[in-house]
């Protein structure tokens, strides 16, 4: 009888694991479909504004002939870097090393951290606003709207520091991790184009 | 050997949550049912349809005289904006991902949506949205009056000055929409890729699946570029902002740009599911495999592809460049080859078949009539000479109706009677589903060909009082859409009555080929007792081969039992 129990207990549990990694599988898959649509957003936006600059003679507000790019360089190396922070701590974490995992997310955060402290100077320092012609409009809602992202990450990555602390939470699969750091990336490689959208092409 | 822990999981199979109702109660709860979601869907969505039908009378009411003597203008602006933003927004795309939702999952084999709270959630969005959209009647200043397609600078106009007023509950209802969409699509996209069958190669997958996986890859791919613009436009109403207030030096065509590059795909999201419901509905009732299957399955990718690349036909007289026109008169006009490939291959199954003229059927063969006839007036539009002719006139509005109300109002229709056995377990009245389709089909062509008329004659669109001349095809088109109006309320009877008194359905009442068709009517809340193996390609009618593994009740050659 205890054998029985024991070999059915064990099947239930093979038939729940099974059905457990199905469903983190495809919720990579529909996140990544996400992303992809989540791309064409900012393509979108990156459209408009190669038409507008393209095509409008007074380009910038009266009284600015161009951004600063020093501390935003900053910024853009700061967050690269923390594209391959986050991978390390996947590797911590995939390793099952919590402590690694954690430091590193950490590190994640801090990053992320900055570059919005940073854009939030560069912001204040600025002499144009929203409303500030075509160019006023489209700078801030490019990075404003990349910023939210950036914040979007950082709170997913604190809800995926505060799990790890839940015992055992990660020890059959991370897929909420593997999210936040493709999410991550993806923040960072839009960031590059609109980078140099932006700050490049002047 | 005890198997009470798997006995365990297949008793809480049947229960979407503990305690969840089993009775008509649980279409008014958070339900994860794709069953029951897709129901919640075609029902609200048919409460909208009639809501937009009732503005569309009010319309042609005003239309039956020339002179402006039913509402003044201001309502009339307001009374087709709302219209085509219910008919498209809470009605088409809502009913068409309600009978997807409810057919996926059952004719892949799977037990559910890839994310089934996900599913409930853009369902619950809609009723959301549908409160924004009517809400719009009660603010200050009433509802939008700048039509579905809300160009700047009417759009930006605010005359009341409020910061709440129906054009912002408009773009705030149409970016809720679309986050539901999104949603829907990634959902749909996830579970057709992930969850079908096993041995359900793609080559083995319905006609209906393919379709409903392509009409989704476009609104991945397009409605971010109008949620993009919807943005723009709202920042500029609110904020201030200057991308498409030329008085502000911003470019009102780009909006254009973005919002076409989504709305026009947007077509193919509504027809493409119904061009699937058509490959479902002929095989069945000409008892013969659907002509081409391949080749109907793949040309609806390549409508995916190809309508990505047409948006501009709508811009020909918005000071488009001429190398721009022949471009995407090219573009426009390659459309028209995968969907007549489609057209053939339907008349090639109904050809030289044993045809069973029930009202599904009736429904997808008028469907594919008004079709035709919309396509052919589709590549006249196409074509930047014509175009420029009768732009802005009722030749557009007449082509676009033949559409939307022709050949998917028709599918949808098709649709609902041929799976009515299967959602309800009861089965229709036929005759009043054949008085149904012959007052639609009757209204279809009174009320919107006489509008190809007025249309080449120059009578404009978006106009409450017009020249006398046009007032016989008026008063003809009048009379058409009040037929149609009417022409609803067989429908609405005899879905009522038969869900609640019609005769008791067998699981395969039409006996057709396919997953869906070998679970019970309705299907229980898992949809299949044991997940069946797909062993051959659909639509086998005549080949008598069994679709799946361990098949207990072939389906006969040639099954036709009524």
């Amino acid at each position: 009888m205890t054998t029985e129990s024991s070999i059915a207990q064990s099947r239930e549990a093979d038939i729940r694991e099974e059905q457990a990694h199905e469903a983190a599988e495809n919720s990579k898959f529909g996140f990544i479909v996400f992303l992809l649509s989540e791309t064409v957003i900012f393509l979108s936006f990156f459209a408009g504004y190669i038409v507008y600059k393209t095509t409008i003679p007074d380009w910038y507000p009266p009284g600015v002939s161009g951004l600063d790019t020093k501390d935003p360089q900053f910024n853009t190396i700061i967050l690269v870097s923390s594209s391959f922070v986050i991978y390390v701590a996947e590797r911590y974490l995939h390793d099952k090393k919590l402590w690694g995992f954690r430091f590193f997310l950490l590190a994640t955060m801090a990053m992320g951290g900055y570059f919005l402290y940073g854009q939030a100077i560069e912001w204040s320092n600025l002499s144009f606003g929203f409303t500030s012609g075509i160019f006023g409009g489209l700078f801030y809602l490019l990075t404003g709207f990349h910023g939210l992202h950036v914040f979007t990450g950082i709170l997913l990555q604190t809800i995926m520091l505060g799990r790890s602390f839940i015992p055992g939470n990660y020890d059959s699969g991370y897929f909420g991790v593997e999210a936040t750091s493709l999410f991550w990336h993806f923040v960072d490689v839009i960031w590059i184009i609109l980078y140099v959208l932006i700050y490049v092409w002047q | 050997m005890t198997n009470a822990p798997t006995e365990a999981i297949d008793v809480a199979r049947q229960q979407p949550y503990p305690g969840a109702p089993d009775n008509w109660k649980r279409f008014f709860t958070f339900s994860t049912d794709h069953k029951v979601i897709g129901i919640q869907y075609i029902v609200t969505a048919f409460v909208f349809f009639l809501i937009g039908g009732l503005l569309s009378m009010i319309m042609r009411g005003e239309l039956v005289t020339p002179e402006a003597n039913l509402v003044d203008r201001t309502i009339y602006n307001a009374l087709f904006t709302m219209h085509g933003s219910i008919m498209l927004f809470l009605w088409t795309f809502p009913v068409l991902v309600g009978i997807s939702n409810y057919l996926v999952p059952l004719m892949i084999g799977a037990r559910d949506m890839a994310f089934p709270r996900l599913n409930a959630v853009s369902f619950w969005l809609i009723p959301v949205v549908g409160i924004l959209m009517l809400a719009s009647f009660l603010v200050p200043g009433g509802p939008s009056q700048s039509g579905w397609w809300a160009y700047p600078p009417v759009s930006l106009q605010n005359p009341t000055g409020n910061l709440i007023n129906g054009q912002v509950l408009w773009i705030l209802a149409i970016a809720i929409s679309g986050v539901s969409s999104i949603m829907g699509g990634v959902n749909f996209v996830t579970t057709i890729f992930r969850m079908r069958a096993p041995g359900m190669t793609w080559f083995r997958t319905p006609a209906f699946v393919w379709s409903v996986l392509a009409a989704q890859l476009i609104q991945l791919y397009g409605l971010p570029a109008l949620t993009a613009g919807a943005v723009m436009l709202l920042l500029d109403l609110t904020v201030g902002t200057s991308f498409f207030a030329p008085e502000r030096g911003g470019n009102p065509v780009l909006y254009q740009h973005f919002f076409w590059f989504y709305s026009h795909p947007a077509v193919y999201v509504m027809v493409l599911p119904v061009f699937g419901i058509f490959s479902e509905v002929f095989p069945v009732y000409a008892r013969k495999p659907l002509f081409g299957y391949r080749v109907v399955a793949v040309s609806s990718v390549l409508i995916t592809v190809v309508s990505a690349t047409v948006w501009v036909h709508h811009m020909f007289a918005s000071g488009t460049p001429g190398w721009m026109r022949m471009l995407f008169m090219f573009t426009t006009m390659l459309v028209a080859v995968p969907t007549g490939v489609k057209v053939f291959a339907w008349v090639a199954t109904i050809w030289g078949g044993k045809l069973r003229l029930n009202t599904a059927m009736l429904f997808a063969m008028g469907g594919l009539v008004n079709f035709v006839f919309a396509g052919i007036t589709g590549v006249m539009l196409g074509s930047v000479p014509i175009d420029i002719h009768v732009n802005n006139t009722y030749f557009v509005v007449a082509h676009f109706h033949y559409v939307i109300y022709g050949a998917i109002v028709f599918g949808i229709y098709a649709g609902l009677y041929h799976w009515f056995p299967k959602m309800t377990g009861r089965m229709y009245y036929e005759g009043l589903g054949k008085v149904h389709f012959a007052l639609t089909l009757a209204g279809t062509w009174l009320c919107f060909l006489p509008m190809h008329f007025s249309g080449l004659m120059g009578m404009p669109r978006r106009v409450s009082s017009y020249d006398p001349e046009f007032a016989l095809w008026n008063v003809l088109a009048s009379l058409g859409g009040f037929l149609l109006g009417m022409s609803t309320l067989p429908f609405i009877l005899n879905m009522v009555s038969s869900w609640i008194q019609g005769e008791k359905a067998p699981n395969n009442p039409w006996k057709a080929i396919g997953l869906e068709w070998l679970t019970t009517s309705p299907p229980p809340v898992e949809n299949f007792e044991e997940i069946p193996t797909v062993i051959s390609p659909p639509y086998g009618y005549g080949r008598n081969e069994p679709l799946i593994e361990n098949q207990s009740e072939a389906v006969p050659a040639d099954g036709v039992t009524t």
